[in-house]
């Protein structure tokens, strides 16, 4: 297997890599390559130059901010995997990590390339649109310098990403109160394959213990990570019946995808029950929360 | 073609290498090192499995041309000494780890990588390690035990856990 040949180039900044993209409708960005890598040998992708972003400075960090974590693009995923700051400000992500494929591919793998590369099936898009990311651009005509997750991904592998414009990180709230749960939950043939279907959940209760605010994300069965409707469950202390019966309804008009692995009514049933297992999960741990605010103290 | 410096095992080399090459096919066309094994040349079977900078990664899913600066090891570079064997070679001869010795290489270098870092891994964190390398031979069940035995012999011979990258 070998990819046609293209030439390699290393860029050494943002705007060097969009301007060598601009030159090039057929150059293609490398950074982790975990996906391309395979494209490119089995050639599907025929790029005439590969543009490696994976050594541009201030690519690779996270930040913490007043009111957000920033990912940069060429973040490894053993990298976030092992941060502290990930681990105590986006557990959800935290949580999602070790999903992704297997040791090896996550040394390399980055947060960025997962969200580019937009496969239904994959964790961070998931995460990003649970936990409502901004998905930071660069290079974009219109000096677009950010899209919501929410309408970043439009089909499988196909993203709202403009013309020109790369990824250059990943902007995730910071939770704004401690009472909060996280919750994950994913099938998979085996460990590290693609996701038949997964459930990524964020809440908050309140004093009583009723939800003030629940995000429920489901991935690997829709065409793209797809938020649920619950805002019935909102204000309420639900049963287990009632949670099935509000994702249920949410689940209902939404198309799923079909293939040789899983059909669609397998994919709406899996996602159901990965949905209900990860409430429960973060249920229980924002339950165990103490109710106070805030980040001031961290 | 590019001209690249690379490190492997722990000898510097200027390799002349397309563009489009992987670090496995330049490791085995170039380098001459045939331990590196390729086995389905699209990230699924790790029998391609390298230490880069210490940790296992796949040598089929990064371009050569992505691989200077970064410290190489291959399956060449883990036995002490011309003629004999690391002891983690040794142990899977033991315990009959391999078969055919397609996935060895793979996983031998995976298990250095984790007991370099872990000396006393669980049976849960080896299946962890090993999760990503392909056997169709052995079933595992050997494998495991051989990183097991590695693990026991490492401790006993009061080697260190060394640094890893992280
Ligand atoms: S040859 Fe690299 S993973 Fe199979
Ligand atoms: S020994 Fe044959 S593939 Fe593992």
């Amino acid at each position: 297997m070998k990819p046609v040949p293209f030439e390699y180039r290393r860029a050494g900044s943002v705007a060097e890599a969009c301007a060598w993209r601009a030159e090039d409708p057929e150059a293609v960005l490398i950074a982790g390559g975990q996906t391309l890598m395979p494209m490119l040998a089995m050639r599907l992708v025929r790029p005439t130059r590969v543009i490696d972003i994976a050594r541009i400075p201030d690519l690779d960090a996270i930040r913490v901010a007043a009111d957000h974590v920033l990912l940069g693009a060429t973040t490894r995923q053993a990298a976030a995997e092992r941060s502290r700051i990930v681990a105590k400000e986006v557990p959800l992500l935290a949580r999602a990590l070790p999903w992704i494929g297997h040791p090896p591919t996550r040394r390399r793998g980055t947060i960025g390339g997962s969200i580019a590369n937009a496969d239904p099936a994959a964790e961070i898009p998931l995460v990003a649109v649970a936990l409502g990311a901004e998905i930071m651009i660069a290079g974009a005509a219109d000096g677009t310098a950010s899209l919501p997750a929410a309408a970043f991904f439009l089909a499988p592998m196909v993203t709202a990403l403009p013309a020109g414009a790369m990824v250059t990180g990943l902007r995730f709230p910071r939770p704004a109160r401690r009472r909060f749960g996280t919750g994950f939950a994913e099938i998979a043939r085996r460990h590290g394959d693609f996701a038949l279907a997964a459930a990524a959940v964020t809440l908050m209760l309140d004093e009583a213990g009723a939800i003030d605010m629940i995000s429920v994300a489901i991935g690997g069965a829709a065409p793209v990570p797809t938020r649920l409707d619950l805002a019935a469950l909102i204000g309420t202390r639900p049963t287990e019946d009632a949670i099935a019966a509000a994702l249920a309804a949410a689940l209902a008009p939404l198309e799923m995808m079909a293939d040789g692995h899983a059909s669609g009514a397998y994919r709406r049933r899996a996602a159901a029950r990965l949905a209900r297992a990860a409430i429960a999960e973060a249920r229980s741990e924002a339950a165990g929360r103490e109710g106070t605010d805030d980040h001031a103290a961290s | 073609m590019t001209t690249l410096p690379l490190e492997v095992n722990g000898r510097a080399w200027l390799v002349e290498v397309e563009d489009r090459a992987s670090l496995l096919d330049c490791l085995r066309d170039v380098l001459g090192l045939h331990g590196t094994h390729a086995g389905c040349e699209h990230g699924v079977c790790g029998t391609c499995t390298i230490l880069l900078d210490g940790a296992p990664v796949r040598a089929c899913l990064m371009l050569a041309a992505q691989a200077d600066g970064h410290a190489i090891t291959t399956i060449e570079g883990v036995a002490p000494r011309p003629g004999e064997m690391s002891l983690v070679q040794d142990a899977f001869c033991e315990t009959h780890g391999l078969q055919c010795g397609y996935c060895t290489p793979g996983m031998v270098l995976t298990a250095e990588a984790l007991l370099a870092a872990n000396p006393a891994p669980s049976r849960a964190e080896i299946i962890a390690a090993i999760s990503g390398n392909l056997c169709r031979c052995t079933g595992y069940g050997q494998i495991v035990e051989a990183i097991q035995l590695a693990a026991e012999r490492r401790r006993g011979a009061n080697i260190p856990a060394v640094e890893t990258a992280p």
